[in-house]
């Protein structure tokens, strides 16, 4: 593309500071083979499959996982007609008060998690709300909005309104208009917006440690093992298995927005 | 219009009513509108900016010491308590220098590659550095802090790293410093900088190479023309017209540090930071105006932050 060349110093800089972004990962790998379940000791004094078969047999583990899961579904659900029908409508018409409201869509991921955790928790206490299911998924859409907002407006951005018109022309109502001409268009943008939502929502930890009460999301579950650590390889078994299950997500969005520039990381 | 018939296989019987819907909605524009806003609107203004004006109460609130019970009257006490205490405004000192070290070393570090990604880079290498700053981003949270704690402990791989190089001595002298030092590279801040400074990286990656594309080439040959060496170049053109960039990454970078309590809870020493001080004040000690009062604190220093980014056009680089 460019005649020139980067220098030496630049490409060192550079590749250091992909490679800082990405080895830490290969740790928790090696670590989930280690036959020393008391410490993080390095090199392993042996591997060994068998912490898999272990981490398999634990019902704690399941039912953690189950719940997160759960959550993400429901979450993401909300989130998705929740985040569209506020992309729709912004996209549609300009009035007064339209920049406060992109701004409220956007604060719960703009101010820390602890802030978005403590104020529901406060809240819930106020109204005498006990902690439940719906009280994890209430603050899981909450900032789930934005990830799907920011996908659909992107593509809205994008559709031609001439595209509508002549639907309409030709004789299609409303609602005929969005089904056979909108949504397709929207279609893999609001897929790559619910797939960003599920991969945030199924690892949160920040917010759920505040709305979840005993209830015990997988996230939950590894940050107390973090903290009293038992078994430390089943958690690293933990660890392999939800970084395949965000990294699917994320890759499958990527590839369903390629090119249309629609996936803003930033927008986290 | 409505005589027409329809190019679209929907016509069925009971479209009528549908039709005459949607052409109501149709001729009410500013209704409809309305009626696509007021979910999402009701739900972030009742859940959430609820939840927020809540909070804000509960700080003019005060904690009754004997009863334990919250009083629900206007008072300054929790206020006067949160900036009277010296301990208390050491935890916001030590979370604000974290945040701006934090904030200093990702803009080091991430610059270069930003820049790489953004100049040097072909079409194919630039989706493969885009992945290679998402893939990080998004994936999870706890799983990289984890990774973090196999790597700085004692017996880990930065220790046996060090003895077999012969460094050992570097890595102690590194621990043996006074304030930023500790038993192990996982009970120090200079641990928990790394960590901090690993998980929020590519929050300012992003924006600094959104930046640096913007640069138009032109720009960069004229400069050439009119005689500036790359380096001249660099410190006069690139650099002035990044900066809007790198300010909105370090927006992200300062207020993920302030607000987080994972990261100083699982590595780090056992003083507090404002994430924690929340989360304790809260839980444990069920204090919640305390707490309100202190997670007011980032919000005020945030709301400073950015007001002074958007002198710097931080936000036309979002």
């Amino acid at each position: 593309m460019r005649s020139e060349r980067a220098g030496l110093g630049l490409r060192i800089a550079a590749a250091g500071g992909l490679l800082y972004l990405h080895l830490p990962i290969a740790f928790i790998l090696l670590y989930a083979f280690t036959t020393e379940d008391k410490s993080y000791q390095f090199p392993p004094p042996g591997l060994t499959l068998k912490w898999f078969a272990v981490a398999w047999n634990r019902q704690d583990i399941w039912d953690a996982l189950w719940l997160s899961v759960e959550v993400a579904l429901v979450a993401t659900a909300l989130a998705i007609l929740l985040g569209t029908l506020a992309a729709a409508a912004l996209w549609r018409a300009r009035f007064f008060g339209r920049d406060a409201i992109t701004l409220l869509i956007v604060l719960p991921i703009a101010l820390p998690g602890i802030i978005t955790g403590i104020a529901l928790r406060s809240t819930f206490g106020l109204l005498d709300i006990p902690f439940s299911f719906w009280t994890i998924v209430t603050g899981h859409a909450t900032f789930c909005i934005v990830v799907v907002y920011n996908n659909a407006i992107a593509r809205l951005r994008r559709t031609s309104p001439s595209l509508l018109e002549a639907a309409m022309d030709l004789g299609a109502d409303g609602f005929q208009t969005f089904r056979w001409v909108l949504l397709p268009n929207l279609a893999t943008a609001l897929l790559a917006g619910g797939m960003l939502a599920f991969a945030l929502s199924f690892d949160e930890v920040i917010v759920t440690t505040f709305t979840a009460g005993q209830q015990t999301t997988l996230p939950i579950w590894m940050l107390s093992e973090l903290v009293r650590p038992r078994q430390r390889p089943v958690t690293n078994v933990v660890a392999v298995f939800v970084i395949a299950v965000t990294f699917l997500p994320i890759l499958l969005a990527y590839r369903l927005t390629r090119g249309t520039e629609s996936m803003h990381g930033t927008g986290k | 219009m409505s005589t027409a018939t329809s190019a679209f296989p929907l016509a069925t019987p009971g479209a009528g009513r549908l039709r005459r819907l949607s052409t109501f909605l149709w001729r009410h524009s500013r209704l409809f509108t309305l009626l696509l806003l007021l979910p999402p609107l009701l739900w972030l203004g009742i859940v959430y900016l609820g939840s927020l004006l809540a909070l804000l109460a509960h700080s003019f609130f005060r904690l009754d010491s004997f009863t334990g019970q919250i009083v629900y009257e206007f008072t300054l006490a929790t206020w006067y308590e949160l900036l009277s205490q010296p301990a208390n405004l050491d935890i916001i000192r030590r979370t604000a220098g974290m945040a701006a070290a934090v904030t200093l070393a990702c803009g080091l570090i991430g610059f270069p590659i930003a820049y790489y990604a953004a100049r040097f880079s072909t079409p194919r290498g630039k989706a493969l550095f885009y992945l290679g700053v998402m893939l990080p981003l998004w994936s999870s949270y706890l799983v990289r802090v984890y990774a973090w704690k196999l790597i700085l402990a004692k017996e880990g791989v930065i220790s046996w790293a060090a003895e077999r190089t012969g460094t050992s001595w570097l890595l102690d002298a590194l621990l043996s410093l006074p304030v930023v030092g500790g038993p192990s590279l996982s009970i120090s801040y200079i641990g928990m900088f790394l960590v901090f400074t690993y998980i929020w990286l590519p929050y300012m990656i992003l924006p600094t190479q959104a930046a640096l594309e913007r640069v138009p080439p032109s720009l960069l040959e004229a400069a050439a023309d009119c005689g500036a060496r790359p380096r001249q170049t660099f410190r006069y053109v690139v650099l002035p017209l990044a900066f809007p960039g790198i300010v909105a990454g370090s927006i992200f970078t300062f207020s993920l540090t302030l607000g987080d309590y994972i990261i100083p809870y699982i590595i780090g020493t056992s003083k507090l930071f404002l994430g924690q001080a929340v989360y304790i004040h809260q839980g444990t000690a069920g204090n919640v105006p305390l707490a309100a009062a202190f997670s007011v604190v980032p919000i005020v220093i945030m709301a400073v932050y950015l007001a002074v980014a958007r002198r710097l056009g931080a936000f036309d680089a979002l």
